[in-house]
């Protein structure tokens, strides 16, 4: 392991990383990462989606892809020999010794869906194998995640990021320079407090927030159309505002976004005329604005 | 009998999902103020150290810990002292601080929060986690286990997605062998409050089925109630004086009741 400050090292084969993000669980960072990785690659861009959730990956189940991914020739370069925690790890934990994360100048192929590449730990463990791991295993197997993927010459990589500050946040934030971060949250004070903890600790590393996200935002009825604001009213429009950014999105709840997850087809592909497939369309034609601005 | 700050508290209850934002801070902080109900002194120690939601569900958001020579004092909801918190939101300089460590500080806080704060007697010691399986959860598991915790009270919402998470921190349960005190299904169904439909925002009986797969106790299903997070947010009180007048009340005592009882202990009707 090198010893020294981290060194931020762009991706080879990438051109932009944003990273979706909260401080919260459960505010919909991957339906976000999901919807918003298939509404870029519709708009014409070669996306990739990197689930960095080593303990909940939820990209698998979304993006409807399962098995092991390849294992391929890179052009050398990466980690050294000695650099396969992971790998014995895995073999610990009864996943096959022929997957798991290959040593240098081996890269894993992503698996692809809906015009997006894919990678998750998810591919990597069993279904309900727990990852029952330390932060410095986390650290060794994010890096190689991040590392060992043959993207093939993407536009924009799009990071799922797990709930939290901690080591993934850390690892990511200061290993790979990003060009943007995306603000998930839900619009009750819980989820804001979290929120702008995550957006705080990405301004204290410079990283740039391209804007918030406010999702859930209310429940439709469909059956009276009555509408309620079950998690509070414009919580996130309002906490945006005062922290100067902007709004990429507005989601309301509904039904279809859940089971469409479930079912692994986002609703951008199955429901590509509905209201929030346009949302999400809306969002990534913005995100694609912040970042030709930026650049 | 062990030494130490917990050797004076009867039961240990540990709030786990696998998955984020199901609801855990919310079923524990009602867990709590239940038991409060019934009688019984309680602890809550909030785990989540770059999350911490407990302070604001039960409206001490900004408190302070004070030093006793027994160790940190927590912090008490009313003179009466029967409902203590500890959560590192009492320990930031200001709350909106990001908590960025890596797992060895969150490991050596988290024991300082099981080894340092003078509890006292308690009836019942509920610890709220983040979550996932990692540093948080492997520290707990290991410092808790010369206590003899009573078990887990898993929470989850209906949905495959979540499902897959929770099935992950079961078997996490169960290789760390502590007991699963039960599964709580939350957010199952909605209530529109104009026309009574209800509406599976997240699908359906998913908690369920699953504690049946695992072959523990389904301790019941939760509703969505909007009303919950404007009782929580409400200016002036606190949800702790006004916890009885949500429509989730009543679903939760039966909650308690049975996590009571699965705790070996007795079941107090109020």
């Amino acid at each position: 392991m090198s010893r020294g400050l981290p060194v931020k090292k762009p991706i080879a084969g990438v051109q932009d990383v944003i990273a979706v993000a909260s401080g919260k669980g459960g505010v919909g960072k991957s339906t976000t990462s999901v919807n918003l990785a298939v509404a870029l690659s519709l708009l014409g861009k070669k996306v990739g989606l990197l689930d960095a959730d080593l303990f909940g990956p939820s990209i698998p189940r979304m993006m409807n892809l399962k098995g092991e991914p390849d294992i391929v020739d890179g052009t050398g370069g990466g980690a050294d020999e000695q650099n396969s925690w992971p790998s014995r790890t895995m073999r610990n934990a009864k996943i096959s010794p022929d997957v798991g994360i290959p040593r240098a100048a081996k890269l894993l192929r992503p698996l692809t869906n809906y015009g997006v590449q894919c990678m998750s730990m998810g591919f990597l463990v069993g279904d309900n194998a727990p990852v029952v791991w330390r932060g410095l295993m986390v650290m060794k197997a994010l890096e190689q995640l991040l590392r060992q993927v043959d993207w093939s010459g993407l536009d924009i990589l799009v990071i799922d990021m797990p709930p939290g500050t901690g080591d993934t946040q850390l690892t990511i934030t200061q290993q790979v320079p990003l060009s943007g971060a995306i603000i998930v949250s839900t619009p009750q004070d819980v989820a804001l407090a979290d929120a702008r903890k995550g957006a705080n600790m990405f301004t204290k590393v410079d990283v740039p927030i391209l804007g918030m996200v406010q999702n859930m935002s209310f429940f439709c009825c469909p059956n009276c159309n009555h509408s309620t604001h079950i998690f509070g009213k414009d919580g996130v429009i309002a906490a945006a505002k005062e922290m100067g950014m902007s709004i990429l999105g507005d989601v309301p709840l509904h039904a279809d976004v859940c089971s469409t997850s479930d079912y692994g087809k986002p609703i951008v592909v199955s429901q590509p005329d509905s209201a929030h497939a346009k949302v999400y369309k809306q969002m990534a034609e913005a995100t694609l604005a912040k970042l030709q601005a930026r650049s | 009998m062990a030494d130490g700050a917990l050797a004076n508290v009867k039961h240990i209850v540990l709030v786990l999902s696998g998955k984020g934002g199901v609801g855990k801070s919310t079923v524990t902080t009602e867990l709590a103020l239940s038991l409060v109900e019934q009688g019984k002194r309680v602890g809550v120690l909030d785990v989540d150290l770059t999350g911490p939601s407990v302070p604001r569900m039960f409206g001490v958001d900004g408190a302070q810990v004070h030093q006793a020579s027994t160790g940190w004092v927590p912090v008490y909801t009313d003179e009466t002292k029967r409902l203590g918190i500890m959560s590192i939101g009492f320990l930031l300089q200001n709350k909106d601080d990001a908590v960025v460590w890596r797992g060895p500080k969150k490991n050596a806080m988290i024991r300082q929060f099981l080894q340092d704060v003078a509890w006292g007697d308690l009836d019942y010691l509920l610890i709220d986690t983040p979550p996932g399986t990692s540093d948080e959860h492997i520290s707990v598991a290991e410092y808790l286990k010369e206590y003899n915790p009573d078990g887990a009270v898993i929470v989850t919402t209906p949905q495959a997605v979540s499902l897959a998470d929770v099935r992950k921190e079961l078997n996490f349960c169960r290789k760390v062998k502590i007991p699963i005190l039960g599964v709580v299904e939350n957010m199952s169904g909605f209530v529109c409050p104009h026309c009574a439909e209800c509406s599976d925002i997240f699908s359906k009986g998913g908690g369920e089925a699953m504690a049946t797969e695992f072959n523990v106790d389904f301790l019941g299903r939760v509703p969505i109630d909007p009303g919950l997070t404007t009782l929580i947010e409400a200016d002036g009180g606190s949800f702790v004086d006004r916890f009885t007048q949500s429509a989730l009340y009543p679903i939760f005592k039966k909650i308690t009741a049975k996590v009571v009882a699965n705790c070996g202990d007795e079941v107090i009707e109020s």
